[in-house]
């Protein structure tokens, strides 16, 4: 089951046939949580207007997370049965998250200044989000930092593996510190401690977001993998017209 | 164990034998430190308050700048690939490398410190906090440093590039480093700090072997 997708030519027509699904999820998901986020729902009775920017905020923030324990497990996955395009989707999936990750600080931000009276405090919760964007960048800057692709590939997915100990950190630092940033309301015993009127649009943005993801994931893979079948095809050029060089007279086609 | 000793000797006397440049760490920890009192200005209370984060970071980025060529130079010259042949496990040999540097980069500071915490008016009740932080946190940055040393081996610009991979990870044992001294000064117990960098220790010492030696491995295929 797991080996089957391993093959490129099964996945690009599996990606074909699921990323106008994606597209299309993402624009209608999107489009209505935006539409119940920003107009139908109520402001907040102490923040005001300012609550809408939740509605982009809570969700990079559970896509910056979502996206890491997607790379590690992808890494993993990468590491340890050597599947090849585990190891595209490692590589795909960096530079959303980092993305995301981007978004949520920026969104907090923007938010804190009003509520909180500053743009940055350095408690847990933020500190540590900060250290998954750095954790990104590495990510990225490693497995670009090698001459063979394959080499920054491994090495990245170690660096993955070992800054997944942040995860749990950003998860719990809420509670585990006393922070100012507010703890989890959604995902509590009890039930979520937000109003439904407040939490659809924010679920079904959370669900825009995921599909976003899927999409962008799609594409991005499919451009690794066109990108790989482009690189071997111009190094079998090269190697044919060296081949061919010294030698007198064999034609092209005949050369290796 | 005999490999585990072995390797820890080789590392010692290559360092002893390249004379000053083990001590450069040490001096760049000094300089970095006193550059603070002239960028700051010299009020005593300031210096005093800065100052245990001062010393923890400069401790940081000096073990960082040795950590470059932990693996390095035997990557270059193929004696990583004998040690890798060694009948001893390769998670041994990477300790027994962090140890080596441990020795030669976290011992020399820790002795430094004190030296400077007198230097810039820290109260002496301070002083046995950061001794006890740093002496159990220099080594989580040790085994810390040695994924990054190992991952970073044949990439271009990998000295820059290590900083990136490291420090993110360093950032724990910052906070609790610094905030150890913090809460002694401010009348506190430092307990706390001084157990959470212990736990630290004790999750980095399996651990982080594990992955140098995943990490050797791979850029030997």
């Amino acid at each position: 089951m797991f080996h089957r997708f391993a093959n490129p030519a099964r996945f690009l027509r599996l990606a074909a046939a699921v990323q106008p699904w994606a597209a299309g999820a993402t624009v209608v998901l999107l489009a209505t949580g935006l539409v119940l986020g920003l107009v139908a729902s109520p402001a907040d009775y102490q923040q005001g207007e300012t609550v809408r920017i939740m509605y982009v905020h809570v969700p990079s923030a559970w896509m910056a997370i979502f996206c890491y324990s997607a790379l590690a497990g992808a890494c993993a996955v990468a590491l340890i049965w050597k599947h090849p395009l585990a190891g595209l989707a490692a590589r795909a999936t960096a530079p959303i998250g980092a993305a995301f990750t981007f978004l949520a600080l920026v969104t907090g931000s923007l938010w804190g200044k009003p509520m909180w009276g500053t743009w940055w405090v350095w408690d847990a919760r933020l500190t540590s989000v900060l250290v998954l964007f750095f954790l990104y960048l590495g990510y990225m800057a490693l497995d670009n930092a090698f001459d063979d692709p394959g080499r920054g590939a491994k090495a990245s997915s170690i660096l993955a593996l070992v800054g997944f100990v942040n995860v749990p950190i950003i998860k719990f630092s809420v509670d585990w510190w006393n922070t100012l940033h507010q703890p989890s309301s959604v995902v509590k015993m009890g039930g979520p401690a937000i109003h439904p009127s407040m939490l659809t649009p924010l679920l079904l943005m959370g669900l825009a977001f995921t599909t976003y993801y899927v999409w962008v994931l799609l594409i991005r893979i499919r451009r690794e993998i066109i990108a790989t079948k482009i690189r071997a095809l111009q190094m079998r050029q090269a190697a044919g017209q060296g081949a061919a060089a010294p030698a007198a007279a064999p034609a092209p086609g005949e050369a290796r | 164990m005999s490999g585990f000793v072995l390797v820890i000797r080789r590392d010692l006397h290559l360092a002893f034998r390249q004379g000053f440049e083990s001590l450069m760490v040490v001096a760049f920890f000094v300089i970095a430190v006193l550059l603070f009192p002239l960028g700051v200005g010299p009020e005593p209370n300031i210096l005093a308050r800065i100052l245990p984060g001062v010393i923890w970071v400069a401790a940081l980025l000096a073990s960082m700048l040795s950590l470059e060529r932990l693996f390095q130079t035997d990557y270059e010259d193929g004696s990583l690939e004998l040690l890798a042949l060694q009948p001893v496990a390769l998670e041994v040999m990477v300790m027994a490398k962090v140890t080596a540097h441990w020795m030669t980069t976290g011992l020399p500071l820790i002795v430094a410190a004190p030296l400077l915490a007198v230097l810039m008016n820290m109260p002496a009740d301070g002083l046995w906090a950061l001794m006890a932080a740093l002496v159990i946190g220099t080594p989580s940055l040790s085994l810390i440093g040695a994924i990054g040393a190992a991952l970073i081996l044949g990439s271009r610009r990998g000295g820059i590039l290590l900083s990136l991979l490291v420090l993110p990870l360093y950032i724990p044992v910052l906070i609790f480093g610094a905030s150890a001294v913090d809460a002694v000064l401010g009348g506190f117990s430092a307990k706390p700090q001084l157990l959470i960098l212990s736990g630290l220790l004790v999750a980095a010492l399996p651990l982080c072997p594990w992955a140098g030696a995943a990490a050797l491995r791979q850029s030997m295929e």
